[in-house]
This record gives C-alpha cells, sequence and structure tokens, in this order.
C-alpha cells in the first residue's frame, strides 16, 4: 500500500478517487491508506506551495542561525523545541557547523519579524546568539522552480 | 503530389528510384492530422516527458562556456567514449575498448544507417521483426539491401523466438536486426528466446544490429543484451543512446560498440557524411553516462506505475492489451470494436480529441493494434483514457443498432459535447 504514498511522492495533485483509478483500488482503501499514513506520523499535513511574487504575499521571510547551549540531559531538544513551538517558526532544524538551529520565520512585515526574534527568540534561556537573514527573493521553493518555465512548444505531438 | 504521374518530367526525374518508392513514415501523415486539433491529449509521443536533467543540460552550458565547439575525433571525444565503455561495462555487462570499438553517432537512427550501409552489398537480405520503429525498413532498402519482416504476434507478447525466424530466413541472409525492448510493443524477449536466437544466429552466420536504446526502461526484468551470449559479441553491433534513458532525444547522441574492424568500417562512412557527432552533445552525454544514474531509476519507476495504470485500463475498455515489459508503450487491439486501427486513430481524434497511434505505422504486422504512449501526466492519461471508454462505447452502440451507421464514421452528436 506504500504505493499510494509513491503516487503522492511524485507532486502530481490527484484527488482520492484518482489516486484510487490509478493504482486500482477504491476509494475507500485509498481513504484508509491516508489516514493510516497520517495517524503513524508519516504524512504530517497538506499546504500549496505557493510562488510568493504571483500570489502578492506581504509575508516577510527570514532565516536565522541561532546558538544554543546544550543541556546535560536532553542536549538540544528542549530549546529547539521551545523555538519551533512559536507559530511565527516554520521550520526548525540542528545543523553541524558554526551554529546549531537554523530557524525559518515569517511575519507581516520587518517590524514584526525584527520583535520576534529580540523578543521571544533571543531571550529564551539557553539561546546565546542569533544572526537574522531576510530572504529576498525566491528562485525555487520545494522543487519547484520559480523562474521561467521550460516550454513544450516544440515538442511534436506525434513522434516514432 | 504527383510524383507517379509525372516521374519522367518536372523534378521528380531527378530522384532515384528507390528513394521515389520508399513510402512516407505513417507517423508523419497522422502527425498532419494531430497538428489540426493542437487542444488533443497527446499519446502519440515518442520520447519521455520528463526535461534533461539539469546536471546534463548544465555540462552542455559549462562546455559551451568553455568555448567548446570545435570538430572532435570522427570516433566522439575520447572522454566520452570511456564514459560509455564504463556504461557498457555496468549496464550491459560487455567490455568495448574505447579507443577503437565504440563510435559515438548523431543518434541510434544514424548508426541504425552506418550499420546497414557498412555491411551491405546490394541485394543483401535483412531480417527485423515487425511490428518495429519506423526507420527500420525504408533504412534496409536505403543501403540497397532486401528487407524481410518477420511477424511477431500478442500471442507471444511480440517476443521473437528463433523457430519463426527460421522460418523467414532465406538464402542471402546477411544480418538480423534485433529491438529489444521493442518500440512500439513494449515486448521483451527473455534470456532463453533470446540465447535460442543467438545460437541461430551463429548456426546461420549473421551479423546482429541490436538496438537497444530502450535497455534502462525494462520493468520487470533487468535488460539483458544478446552481445553477451556466447560466440555473439564478434558478431553483434550493439546501438544505444542517451535519448529515451536521460531524456535527451534532442541531443541527439547515439552510439555503436562492435569489433575493431567493423566499427572502422562504420567510422568511415560517419566521417565522409557526418564528420562527428555535435561536441557539446557529446559532453552532455558524458555527464549523462557518468552521472544519471539516479534520475533513470526515478523515472522508470514512475513509468512503470503509469503503465499498470494504462493497461489494466484497456483490459477493462474490452481493449485487450499485454502487459509491456519495457519501454512506455502500450499496444492495445482494437479489433473488438469492429474498426481497423486507422479509423480508430481518426475518429478517436475526431469525436474524443485523443491521439494514438496506428500500429500499421510500424508496419503490416501492427494491423488491429494502436500504440499508446504513456509518457505523460497522470492527468492527461486519466483523462484520455475516460475518452477512450467512452469512444468505444458509442462506437460498439453503434455497431449494435446497426453497422452501417459507425462504417460511415461521421461526427455524431453524443460523442461532439466533450471539451478539453
Amino acid at each position: 500500500m506504500n504505493e499510494v504514498l509513491n503516487l503522492l511522492l511524485e507532486g502530481e495533485h490527484l484527488s482520492s478517487s484518482k489516486i484510487g483509478e490509478i493504482l486500482g483500488l477504491s476509494d475507500s482503501e485509498v481513504e484508509h491508506e491516508m489516514t493510516r499514513l497520517q495517524r503513524e506520523g508519516i504524512l504530517l499535513g497538506w499546504r500549496p506551495v505557493l510562488n510568493s511574487d504571483q500570489a502578492a504575499s506581504d509575508l516577510v521571510r527570514a532565516v536565522i542561525e541561532v546558538k544554543i547551549s546544550p543541556e546535560r540531559e536532553g542536549g538540544f531538544d528542549r530549546t529547539a523545541e521551545r523555538i519551533s513551538g512559536f507559530e511565527e517558526v516554520e521550520s526548525c532544524y540542528l545543523m553541524s557547523g558554526a551554529y546549531d538551529l537554523l530557524v525559518f520565520v515569517r511575519g507581516a512585515n520587518l517590524h514584526e519579524v525584527a520583535t520576534f526574534v529580540s523578543e521571544r527568540l533571543a531571550t529564551i534561556g539557553g539561546v546565546l546568539s542569533t544572526a537574522t537573514h531576510f530572504l529576498l527573493r525566491t528562485y525555487k521553493d520545494q522543487g519547484f522552480l520559480l523562474g521561467r518555465k521550460v516550454s513544450d512548444a516544440d515538442k511534436p505531438a506525434v513522434s516514432p | 503530389m504527383n510524383l507517379k504521374k509525372s516521374s519522367t518530367e518536372g523534378p521528380a526525374r531527378f530522384i532515384a528510384s528507390h528513394v521515389k518508392g520508399l513510402p512516407k513514415s505513417g507517423i508523419r501523415e497522422f502527425f498532419a492530422l494531430v497538428s489540426q486539433t493542437p487542444e488533443a491529449i497527446s499519446l502519440g509521443i515518442g520520447e519521455p516527458d520528463f526535461v534533461t536533467p539539469w546536471s546534463i543540460r548544465e555540462a552542455a552550458i559549462f562546455a559551451l562556456e568553455r568555448g567548446r565547439t570545435s570538430y572532435t575525433d570522427n570516433l566522439g571525444l575520447i572522454q566520452l567514449r570511456e564514459a560509455i565503455a564504463a556504461y557498457a561495462e555496468r549496464q550491459f555487462r560487455l567490455s568495448y575498448d574505447p579507443k577503437s570499438e565504440i563510435l559515438v553517432t548523431v543518434g541510434v537512427s544514424e548508426a541504425l544507417d552506418l550499420a546497414l550501409r557498412a555491411i551491405i552489398n546490394p541485394g543483401d537480405k535483412v531480417l527485423y521483426h515487425q511490428p518495429s520503429y519506423v526507420s527500420y525498413h525504408p533504412s534496409i532498402e536505403l543501403a540497397h539491401g532486401e528487407p524481410i519482416a518477420v511477424p511477431t504476434s500478442a500471442g507471444n507478447q511480440f517476443e521473437l523466438d528463433s523457430d519463426i525466424l527460421r522460418q523467414y530466413w532465406e538464402p542471402g541472409c546477411k544480418a538480423l536486426m534485433l529491438c529489444f525492448p521493442t518500440n512500439p510493443t513494449g515486448a521483451v524477449t527473455d534470456a532463453g528466446k533470446l540465447g535460442q536466437i543467438a545460437r541461430f544466429a551463429v548456426e546461420k552466420d549473421l551479423l546482429v544490429i541490436s538496438d537497444e536504446i530502450y535497455a534502462e526502461l525494462t520493468f520487470d526484468a533487468p535488460h539483458r543484451s544478446i552481445a553477451t551470449f556466447p560466440g555473439m559479441k564478434e558478431r553483434t553491433l550493439l546501438l544505444h543512446g542517451v535519448s529515451k534513458a536521460f531524456a535527451m532525444t534532442g541531443f541527439r547522441i547515439g552510439y555503436v560498440c562492435g569489433t575493431a574492424l567493423l566499427v572502422e568500417a562504420m567510422m568511415k562512412v560517419h566521417q565522409y557524411s557526418m564528420m562527428c557527432a555535435p561536441i557539446l552533445s557529446q559532453e552532455a552525454a558524458r555527464e549523462a553516462f557518468t552521472s544519471g544514474q539516479s534520475s533513470v531509476a526515478r523515472m522508470r519507476e514512475q513509468y512503470m506505475r503509469r503503465r499498470d495504470f494504462v493497461v489494466r485500463r484497456f483490459n477493462d475498455i474490452g481493449l485487450s492489451c499485454h502487459l509491456p515489459k519495457g519501454t512506455f508503450y502500450a499496444f492495445p487491439c482494437v479489433e473488438s470494436t469492429g474498426l481497423d486501427e486507422s479509423e480508430f486513430c481518426n475518429r478517436l481524434l475526431l469525436e474524443e480529441k485523443v491521439a494514438v497511434v496506428p500500429g500499421t505505422a510500424f508496419g503490416e504486422a501492427g494491423k488491429g493494434y494502436v500504440r499508446a504512449s504513456f509518457s505523460t501526466s497522470y492527468a492527461n492519461l486519466l483523462e484520455a483514457m475516460k475518452r477512450i471508454e467512452r469512444f468505444v462505447g458509442n462506437v460498439r452502440k453503434a455497431g449494435s443498432e446497426g453497422d452501417s451507421v459507425a462504417a460511415r464514421g461521421g461526427r455524431r452528436m453524443e460523442s461532439v459535447e466533450t471539451s478539453s
């Protein structure tokens, strides 16, 4: 039944009934499999990937490098989870190298993000330092290229 | 148009008689028809629906930036031939010397043409199996050979075996052309039968020209080249290229592997007609052979899922369809509709705006069949199969109401309402 997951990962948007049609499963079998994937925490959720230029979204996004001090029990986890809990935080990763956490945040404007960093993030116990970088332009997001599309126009509709 | 009428006057008098007699590819005629219906969903495409992986495109750009714009060695860049040798070792388990046993060509099409021109004396006979790629028959004729088509059929999954070859063999046969996996049927001949064919080739002293362009796109068992059988490497010209495996059809890079003397003979024809394959394409191909493997595996998996869906739907609709073991083509039989393959394709295009290719474009043995490429998105495949189902239903209904209506093949109201 992992076929459902593999098909989803191809990235073409398909309804449950179409997935069922392709794989030769009933709607309820597909629904059941999707529920199982979510229940087991394999499939976390759904979210459209938007072209932020086209979607006229005014959201400001920033990447923050955070240095934290690990704790005797639990290492980085407790601080990382506290940071991840904020709804401004889109993603949070533990990194190797010069800093510990890489945090993606978004806010309505520059001020909001700045406030979040200085008043919420930097004040959490265990956070040693932060370095904030604002995103200027997106070229590729989650596998989708935002630039010029490859044109199929010259491809013959029938070829040997 | 009026070549026949005025073959002794007008420009036609200049055209060589063996070219005059050459039929135009059936695919081209159908293509003209499809071009008039741009909104049609096309299952007629004989190339991957993926774009060439970026690392490969990037290699071509880098080559251009470095000013790699010259001729190359007639055999092709030595670095590319070395990459091909390493790839052939991995993919086909065959060792060839990059210095003398590999020739880079402009697509497998050129390799095929070179092979035939290098070995055929006028009147030599060449066996090939049908349905087959559109160029086999005319290429043999252009080389002044005499093609002998060996039919394969759905009854044995369009596989070839030595019994039927023996039936069609006649004195004067010099070569045997093979293409597994097969365009348009998706057939693969299993190792047992391939071994028998190999023994047959040895027995009759045939040179084998083996077009293995779809080698990476096998679904159920790993590909095996006929050149790996005892006594075969020295009598086989192995043809392969980057078009299908790496989605590089427009780069036009193929190659041939074989014993040095045969490769040199082909190289002589190549150097006077083509000189060398374009260097930018050669640079891109080098990248593909060196590091394109992960893209191939991903594409194969996606094709397989599409294949399973399309074949199941054809059979549900009542167009019996064997499971292709390779390529991205399904080859269902349309005889149960009472239409022949051309009527089926023309009416399906007209009434439901779906393009599939008549099997006879691939030779007489394709009679009663159509080729449907599943190298397209799920959305297209789902919609196309729905329309084919509706079309077949309408044809059957009309057939049971009265044959005369269906036979006229006019545009009927209930099937025109579809939008695309």
